[in-house]
């Protein structure tokens, strides 16, 4: 799955930091039809974790109820340097998975 | 043979579901009350703290830009540990549940989400100190004029 | 002259300079899609995280630099870096191909390269591969002016396709022109009508939900007029983005796009 990643260059320990992810996932409901009449199954991206250094700073249970192609904005602190460590897993059992260097100074 | 009386009365029952059922569209059609009590283990919920910012006009119902923001000083002792996203009106009620914690910084979630038509989108925080709070924002959902061929 | 004072000369004079303004190259305003976008989609559009679009750029990123085909090559392999050697080249798009004599569009070229260059087969239409390439190629370009040129090696296809602008077509028996400079910026339903150019293509539509190429937005056009779809790639809607490059000449490329 292709996935952005957008997080500060550089941040100040203890800055309050956005932290952007977009992926490309069409978030099927399985409430539509293909032109052929055919009931396409559900099929989103039903979890994502965000790991800050191995520590667990966000997840985000999702259902149909999220656009397709889902683009989720969150905050965190600025700690020590290090890497933000995306996963996620759609209802078909498809991983993706993002990373992002992170330096903090002071 | 049905009677003219008969015939008129009938069809003055049809126009009158006609209107029930078009006032009804305009109306949640999800009983959110027995998600809220699961959500919350029977515990009550505060009108605030929470808002929902979202367009008051969706251009399209497939992708509505939603803004989630608590009011909160987000420390290592009075924190939002979760923001679970209800609709009255989708076919799926429960939308999303994001889970945060002191080291959030900051309540504050960016997403875009599908709405099924015109609705008030009820959003719950669950705090730190095992307290409730709900905030909603009502959008209008329009469509686009041209049928599309995929 | 002698009708002058006779009410049908000047009817006549007039009609005549509206048939005239009809089969006009460009319209009286020149402004592009965005322009007559809502503000969150304008929003959407001018950032490039909140761009969907941009996910097809950077699938179309990856692509440009992995070797594929017999000869396992990649688009770097020859082109280098995209955002030196593939900057304006979409602006002079559609163009006419020396080599085959035949009209290409970018879609064209990409899959002329990939069979001719890399042995590959060529990506279907709307395909995640064939968009991404295009929009990562067309983004190298964004903010530069639409440059298409007119000549005689490309002149017969032009006109067809400003024949096909102004002919009337479909069930509902509209002309392209009809609504989007007849009525370009009122309302059809809840959208306001833009002017028709094509110079954010490939877009991220939300009613798609998905990105999407300018023949697929012209379909849905012909499908909205209840007009028979022509195919994707066709010469008929190759000739009417020939037009419409020239229509829109001198707009910035925005490509990826946002629309709703």
């Amino acid at each position: 799955m292709v996935a952005r990643v957008q997080v500060p260059a550089n941040a100040r320990r203890g800055d309050v930091i956005a932290v952007r992810i977009a992926i490309q996932h069409p978030m099927e409901t399985g409430f539509r039809y293909d032109l052929r009449g055919k009931l396409l199954p559900k099929n989103v991206i039903n979890s994502l974790v965000c790991r800050y250094n191995g520590t667990e700073i966000f997840r985000a249970e999702m259902g149909s109820g999220i656009a397709a192609n889902p683009s989720l904005q969150f905050y965190t602190v600025a700690a020590d340097s290090g890497e933000l460590h995306f996963e996620w897993v759609d209802d078909r059992g498809v991983r993706g998975e993002e990373r992002a260097r992170l330096v903090v100074s002071g | 043979m049905i009677s003219r009386r008969t015939f008129l009365q009938w069809m003055a029952g049809l126009c009158a579901l006609d209107a029930g059922s078009a006032r009804a569209q305009a109306v949640a059609s999800n009983d959110l009350r027995p998600l809220i009590a699961e959500l919350t283990s029977g515990a009550a919920v505060t009108v605030g703290r929470i808002r929902v910012e979202t367009p008051r006009l969706a251009d399209n119902g497939h992708s509505v830009p939603m803004k989630l923001v608590v009011d909160s000083p987000m420390t290592a002792t009075d924190y939002v540990s979760s923001i679970t996203l209800l609709s009255p009106r989708n076919p799926r009620p429960l939308m999303a549940k994001f889970m945060l914690g002191p080291r959030a910084g900051r309540a504050e979630i960016l997403t875009r989400v599908r709405l099924n038509g015109t609705q008030a989108v009820l959003a719950i925080a669950h705090l730190s100190d095992g307290t409730f709070w709900s905030g909603s924002a009502e959008v209008e959902v329009t469509e686009s004029a041209c049928l599309d061929a995929v | 002259m002698s009708c002058v004072r006779k009410r049908w000369c000047w009817g006549l004079l007039l009609a005549g300079c509206m048939v005239a303004a009809m089969g006009a190259d460009n319209g009286p305003r020149q402004r592009s899609g965005v322009d007559y976008a809502s503000e969150y989609i304008r929003t959407m559009q001018a950032d490039d995280f909140s761009n969907p679009g941009m996910l097809w750029v950077t699938r179309g990123e990856k692509l440009w630099n992995a070797s594929d085909g017999r000869t396992g090559k990649s688009c770097a392999g020859c082109h280098q870096d995209a955002r030196s050697s593939m900057k304006g080249v979409a602006t002079r798009y559609p163009l006419q191909d020396r080599d085959s004599g035949k009209l290409l569009n970018l879609e064209a070229r990409i899959n002329q390269c990939r069979q001719v260059r890399q042995g590959a087969e060529p990506y279907r239409y709307e395909s995640d591969e064939l968009l991404g390439l295009t929009a990562y190629v067309a983004h190298q370009s964004r903010g530069l002016p639409l440059a298409v040129r007119i000549d005689d090696s490309n002149r017969e296809h032009y006109l067809r396709g400003r024949a096909t602008y102004n002919r009337r077509q479909g069930q509902m028996n509209l002309a392209c022109v009809n609504c989007h400079e007849q009525n370009a910026g009122r309302r059809l339903l809840a959208e306001t009508i833009s002017e028709g150019h094509g110079n954010a293509y490939p877009i991220y539509r939300l009613e798609w939900q998905s990105t999407g190429s300018l023949h697929r937005r012209l379909r849905s056009c012909y499908f909205g007029i209840r007009a028979q779809l022509p195919a994707y790639g066709s010469d008929e809607l190759l000739e009417l983005e020939l037009f419409l490059a020239q229509r829109a000449r001198g707009l910035a490329v925005e490509t990826p796009g946002v629309r709703r």
